[in-house]
């Protein structure tokens, strides 16, 4: 049986981490390659990097960053933020990871999605979501909307609708995350996060929230997701990956325990 | 002291293949740069090659690859590859299929109802959709061994290995199959022939136990003995 994933988020700018809380006062907690090795080691199934370097000149130092991990982590990793076209999806994939992640540029051109798909497979393209709970309106009927730049700029587009949108047009995965949930530690957003792994065939990853191991038994169990993403409560030290593995397992939500 | 044991086991690893040439078959399906970097761990380094004639000169190949059987099979008739990978199963060196190189060794594949290489007898086969199961299938999974083979070995219980894909191989002996994996149905996914293995998953990005297929297939001799 495949196993749920667990997967850590490391933010990046200007080549080291940080963890934004609701996207703001993001505050320094170390270099990406030295956690990548520990996450690797304590049992990750998977890193998601997403990259907040704010200026493009700055870009290289992120690709050196995905070099150097790639050269130290024998698990898949993906890599977002700031990939507006197929040179940017192909510089971090050259780099050695296996799949990037688009979103707001996706929004915005839709077409990139197709091209990515095209040139580099499905399995590479992952569609980052930032989606933010709203009244249904004719626009957004399932009452949740596509939103951008960190959830300042909203799209006017339905999150259901878009998510499927992006499967017809090639992409192989759904990183979820809830603008709402995000940053609280209170849990994910677990009507949000089933609405779009009922609506789509590809996996999701939810994302957003995570506070507690029973946050994650919650979204892999009710929210339907296929993975969570956590940040805040293991780069703190909270909780270890075992830990949180253990307690899910114990929930007989099938994790990968040995590695 | 384990960390100077691994050294050495690897120091005699390279030594031992220096003479050797660890071809890794570049037909434009995906990133080969896992592949690369996992034989350096190793203390190896793979040759990634498009030429026929370089690959006539391996004494082991690597043919891995994502993507769609239908280009694939194109790319490789176009290059010549097809011919050079033929050849290689004749002179009987070891080779190693990985995702999409575990799906076109055989005869036909039913995506884009392609012809594909037929070193194996077999096809490979849509995984059915079911009402809740994800396709593609993506993520970790276990492997139930079937029986045991040079290559599959020193791997523990309970062991997950990666897998990324839409189609399965079934090749069409049952002894082909090394291994099998659970996704709504069992499908195989390791399988042994001759000189020739192949697993659907993805050992280059399947952490130490991945390595260690990695690392048995370097150290096999090509025969299918137990």
């Amino acid at each position: 049986m495949l196993s749920k994933r667990i997967i850590p988020c490391l933010d990046v700018r200007d080549g080291r981490t940080t963890k934004g809380i609701k996207f703001r006062n993001n505050v320094d907690i170390g270099d990406p390659v030295a956690m990548a090795r520990l996450y690797y080691e304590a049992g990750a199934d998977e890193l998601v990097f997403y990259d907040i370097t704010a200026s493009s000149d700055r870009r290289n130092i992120m690709i050196d960053v995905v070099r150097r991990v790639a050269a130290e982590i024998l698990i898949p990793f993906s890599v977002g933020g700031g990939i507006r076209n197929l040179n940017d999806m192909r510089d971090v994939l050259l780099a050695g990871a296996e799949k990037v992640s688009v979103n707001s540029a996706a929004i915005l051109d839709p077409a990139l999605i197709a091209a990515g798909a095209k040139a580099f497979g499905s399995q590479c393209i992952v569609l980052g979501m930032d989606v933010k709970r709203v009244i249904p309106t004719p626009t957004t009927p399932s009452g949740y909307e596509m939103v951008i730049h960190g959830g300042r700029t909203p799209m006017g587009i339905d999150a259901r609708w878009w998510a499927q949108e992006a499967v017809r047009l090639g992409a192989g995965e759904i990183c979820l995350n809830s603008i709402d949930a995000d940053g609280t530690q209170a849990g994910y957003e677990l009507n949000l996060t089933r609405m779009i792994s009922e609506a789509v065939p590809i996996p999701v990853i939810a994302s957003g929230g995570a506070g507690t191991p029973e946050h994650l038994h919650q979204v892999l169990t009710q929210g339907r997701a296929d993975a969570a993403l956590i940040a805040s409560m293991v780069h703190y030290g909270t909780y270890t990956i075992q830990g949180i593995k253990d307690y899910l397992a114990q929930c007989h939500i099938p994790v990968r325990l040995v590695w | 002291m384990a960390s100077a044991l691994i050294n050495f086991r690897l120091h005699e690893l390279s030594r031992h293949f220096k003479e050797s040439v660890i071809v890794i078959i570049d037909y434009q399906a995906g990133n080969l740069t896992s592949v690369v970097r996992s034989l350096k761990a190793l203390g190896v380094e793979g040759t990634v090659t498009q030429n026929p004639a370089v690959v006539a000169q391996a004494t082991r190949v690597i043919f891995p690859g994502v993507g769609a059987a239908g280009k694939a099979m194109a790319t490789l008739r176009e290059l010549g590859l097809d011919q050079a990978l033929r050849q290689s199963f004749g002179r009987g060196i070891p080779i190693l299929g990985i995702c999409l190189g575990a799906q076109i060794i055989l005869e036909h594949s039913e995506e884009n109802d392609t012809a594909c290489l037929g070193l194996l007898p077999g096809r490979t086969q849509v995984l059915p959709r079911s009402p809740g199961l994800k396709i593609p299938h993506m993520g970790w999974n276990r492997v139930r061994f079937l029986r045991p083979h040079r290559v599959f070995t020193g791997l523990p219980e309970g062991a997950e290995y990666y897998f990324v894909h839409s189609y399965y191989p079934a090749p069409a002996e049952t002894s082909m199959v090394v291994g099998v994996t659970d996704h709504g149905l069992e499908f195989p996914c390791a399988i042994a022939w001759r000189n020739l293995v192949a697993t659907q998953f993805h050992p280059e990005k399947s952490g130490r136990f991945g390595l260690q297929i990695l690392e048995n297939f370097l150290a096999w001799d090509g025969s299918d003995a137990q």
